[in-house]
């Protein structure tokens, strides 16, 4: 079993909020996970749950094959934690910080720390009140990736960070995952879930409604179809699996289903079809999809 | 030419960007709603205190002789005069009954109004949320603005309200409004006061430290004036809490000296407003250094101690010079009995070292309240931590839970011990150095005021039973912590039943120097303390983090 994250139907309410609603969520050792979900819909409660800070009302769940819960202190020498919205102690310096969270997790690699401190172009010597939000954010980011642990969990990493830091951060989840460790990175960037992850999972009002690797993604969703054809197509109306159709002066538009696609282009092949052109859906389309209410 | 574009560009923009006092209503109106609970409760409160405090003294003085034997008792003994002030009018009844809250009272009042006004200053620079208005419609002034402004109507409504009381339980009306204003020129004083101490510090509690300091300094100048044959000496004079005396309520309403406090605002305040111009937002006025790019923390306890450690030097040096003042003047209480009865009186009694134990057993059961507070700061620590977010950083690590509160909670313990030992320790070198027995008096008033530390103890115990089971209701530990003391100053006139007066853990602290410890109670209290330390942590380890 080589499942790193097992969640499953993991309830979390704050008084009348549900903010969990029967949860269920597979990380396997070595991925790249994206987790991702519009505000409010529980990811850092997700986190939260996952390192033993907030206990779940209900569901199964493990973690490195632990209980979070229970064995918090000896879960957490094996994973590294980002939190979302990163607040610093005023009067320590952020080089104090990644030494104390670093040792407090077990040991920080010096040699490690130093290359992420210039990588980063981060100033240790700065007091934590006098940090911008994307360098507390870098603070707490070089304490988790200095250390030498089997699990990342990072809630939303690159929020606060400028485009050259958020490449910076590629590269190294980038490094981590050729060295076999396994990241859960909460986001809302879709081109950074994109280019980095192995499989997605989007949350929404606390429940995974979609988990799978890109392409399974992709293959759920539908296609976006433009042609040209000569004649007015008949048929296409009544295929199941095909959306939205426009037909206007030869010009045809539709979002067809992966799986009414042969009958579709079939269709339009009868037509005399002139031009065609295609768009994959991006994972944009993907996650509007789902974040749309409906 | 050009200067006088670049003028015009200048005047423009700060047109555009509106007046530094922008706002200042809309913030006023915001902090009295979000306060809307806790200020009158305040205010009742106190209000409520004075009026129950005359009623129940009324019947016990019905002539004219029964309170100048009284008042005359009260100003014979230096414990009570250094503790409360004199009665300057004997045959008043007013006077007489409100000689607890006069300059007791109004120092209470002081450390309130420190708390409110830090709240709505420091607290809210620090917490990020002033950032947010700043940057919106609010000049720069605004918030400070606000926050005197919030301190001075409550100071007035408390004035008005506390004035209506002592009308209403029968007290003439011109000493009743004379006493409202005496409290409401205490509360304006250091409501300016803690503006100032708010713009020097960067964080609230340093703030809340500063201003405290000065209420206990204002409150021992005072008791070391007072002590002075006759008039007062000039160091009540320098104290805000002895112009609040110095009004005399009831005593002769002496109208003039309420411009003293008044002219102190009128100074403190454009200070508080220049010092805040000439710093940046979340700023202290001592610019950051740069820290170290290593760190040598690395345990849970080394954080601990860094984080708790200016507070605690704060500490020692303030119950050190007040100890040292307090005990120095210790022996002078014989110079007061002034009568030849009043000797014989108390040589039966049991001599003059029965009286001086009694001054200073009073000097140690305040510094025992006082300390208690102290252990409350020390433990608000934890939940400060908890909603800032560090603890949230510091727990995903192969920190413990219990462990991690049994941190702070261990320091709490230790730190008080410390700093009780060092205020005894620094009471028995002024009374030692006075009397010319230093060794013998350090040892004896050092162990005098550890008798304090089981209450102590008890306070900070109860102050982990709430972070454990409610945490948002740690700042009403310092609610239990006046309430306690309410009861130890005034359970007694009030005629409350006995176990009442039981539920304040100081309530069973020893009568230290002067009387036989029992022993009994010692061990009880650190039962307690032992019993709430469980049940705080059992809280603690099953809850979320919030
Ligand atoms: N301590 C709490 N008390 C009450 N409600 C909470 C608490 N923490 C979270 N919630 C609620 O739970 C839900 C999920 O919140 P969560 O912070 O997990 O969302 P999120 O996906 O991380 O959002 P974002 O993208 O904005 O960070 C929200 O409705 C939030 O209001
Ligand atoms: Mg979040």
């Amino acid at each position: 079993m080589n499942d790193v994250i097992s969640l499953s139907g993991v309830v979390k309410r704050f008084g009348p909020v549900v903010a969990l609603d029967g949860l269920d969520l597979t990380v396997t050792s070595g991925e790249v996970h994206a987790f991702l979900g519009p505000n409010g819909a529980g990811k850092t409660t997700t986190l939260r749950v996952l390192l033993g800070l907030l206990r779940a009302d209900e569901g199964a769940m493990q973690v490195l094959g632990m209980d979070p819960w229970h064995d918090a202190a000896a879960l957490h020498r094996r994973l590294a934690y980002v939190p979302g919205d990163v607040s610093l102690w005023p009067s320590l310096s952020g080089g104090e910080v990644i030494d104390l969270i670093g040792r407090l997790r077990g040991g920080i690699d010096p040699a490690r720390r130093d290359d992420l401190i210039s990588l980063f172009d981060l100033d240790p010597r700065k007091k934590g009140r006098s940090y911008s939000k994307g360098n507390r954010q870098k603070v707490a980011l070089i304490a988790a990736l200095a250390s030498d642990v089997e699990l990342y969990l990072l809630d939303e990493p690159t929020s606060g960070l400028d485009p050259i830091m958020e490449a910076a951060f590629r590269d190294c989840v980038r490094d981590l995952r050729a060295e076999g460790r396994t990241i859960l990175l909460s986001s809302h960037i879709l081109s950074e879930a994109e280019a980095l992850s192995d499989r997605v999972s989007i949350i929404r009002d606390g429940a995974i409604v979609e988990s799978g690797t890109l392409e399974e993604l992709r293959h759920l969703t539908r296609t976006t179809v433009v042609a040209r054809v000569e004649r007015p197509p008949s048929g296409l109306v009544e295929l199941a699996g095909v959306h939205d159709l426009h037909s206007e002066d030869g010009e045809l538009t539709a979002q067809v289903e992966s799986h009414a696609m042969p009958a579709f282009v079939a269709a339009l092949a009868a037509s005399g079809v002139v031009s065609l052109e295609s768009h994959p859906p991006t994972l944009e389309d993907l996650f509007l999809q789902h974040y749309a209410r409906t | 030419m050009a200067t006088t574009a670049m003028q015009r560009t200048t005047a423009d923009t700060t047109s555009r960007a509106g007046s530094p006092w922008t706002g200042t209503i809309p913030l006023l109106r915001f902090a009295l709603r979000r306060d809307r609970i806790l200020l009158p409760a305040w205010v009742v409160g106190f209000a409520a205190m004075v009026a129950f405090s005359v009623s129940a003294t009324k019947d016990l003085y019905p002539t004219i002789a029964s309170r100048v034997e009284a008042a005359d008792a009260i100003n014979a003994t230096a414990a009570l005069v250094a503790l409360y002030g004199r009665v300057y009018d004997p045959t008043s009844l007013g006077a007489l009954s409100l000689i607890k809250l006069t300059a007791f009272g109004a120092a209470l009042v002081s450390v309130v109004f420190v708390f409110l006004t830090v709240r709505h200053t420091r607290s809210e620079e620090e917490s990020g949320r002033l950032e947010l208005l700043v940057a919106g419609v609010v000049g720069r002034a605004a918030p400070l603005g606000a926050a005197l402004v919030y301190g001075f109507v409550g100071s007035i409504a408390l004035g008005l309200l506390t004035t209506a009381g002592l009308v209403a339980v029968g007290l003439p009306v011109s000493g009743s409004v004379a006493f409202g204003i005496s409290w409401m020129l205490s509360g304006i004083v250091f409501t300016a006061i803690a503006g100032v101490a708010a713009q020097l510090t960067v964080s609230h509690r340093a703030a809340i430290g500063l201003g405290v300091l000065a209420v206990a300094i204002a409150y021992v100048l005072r008791a070391v004036g007072d002590l002075a044959e006759g008039e007062p000496g000039w160091l009540s004079w320098l104290s805000p809490i002895g112009w609040s005396q110095q009004i005399r309520p009831f005593a002769g309403d002496r109208w003039w000296v309420t411009a003293i406090p008044i002219a102190a605002t009128v100074i403190l305040v454009p200070v508080a407003f220049a010092l805040r111009s000439r710093r940046d937002l979340g700023s202290g006025l001592i610019a950051d250094r740069l820290g170290p790019a290593t760190g040598r923390l690395s345990t849970v306890d080394a954080l601990t101690w860094r984080l708790q450690r200016g507070m605690l030097v704060a500490w020692l040096a303030g119950v050190a010079v007040m100890g040292f003042v307090l005990g120095s003047v210790a022996e002078n209480i014989s110079g007061l009995l002034d009568s030849e009865q009043m000797r014989q009186y108390i040589a039966i009694l049991g001599g003059e070292q029965v009286l001086v134990d009694a001054f200073l057993a009073a000097e140690v059961a305040i510094f025992g309240v006082v300390i208690g507070g102290y252990a409350v700061s020390a433990m608000s620590r934890l939940r400060a931590e908890e909603s800032s977010d560090h603890a949230e950083l510091l727990l995903s690590t192969a920190t413990r839970r219990v462990r991690w509160a049994v941190s702070h909670f261990g320091f709490a313990l230790l730190a008080t011990a410390l700093v009780l030992a060092v205020g005894g320790f620094a009471v028995g070198l002024g009374h030692g150095a006075s009397i010319g027995d230093v060794p013998g008096q350090t040892v004896r008033l050092t162990l005098a005021a550890l008798g304090q530390l089981p209450a102590v103890w008890v306070m900070a115990a109860l102050v982990l039973v709430i972070f454990g089971w409610l945490p948002r209701a740690v700042p009403a530990a310092w609610g239990l912590l006046v309430a306690f003391i309410v009861l130890g100053e005034f359970g007694a006139l009030w005629d409350l039943p006995s176990w009442v007066l039981d539920l304040s853990p100081f309530a069973h602290s020893p009568t230290l120097p002067g009387q036989d410890v029992a022993w009994g109670s010692i061990v009880g209290l650190l039962a307690v303390a032992a019993f709430l330390t469980v049940l705080g942590l059992a809280g603690w380890r099953r809850r979320d983090l919030s």
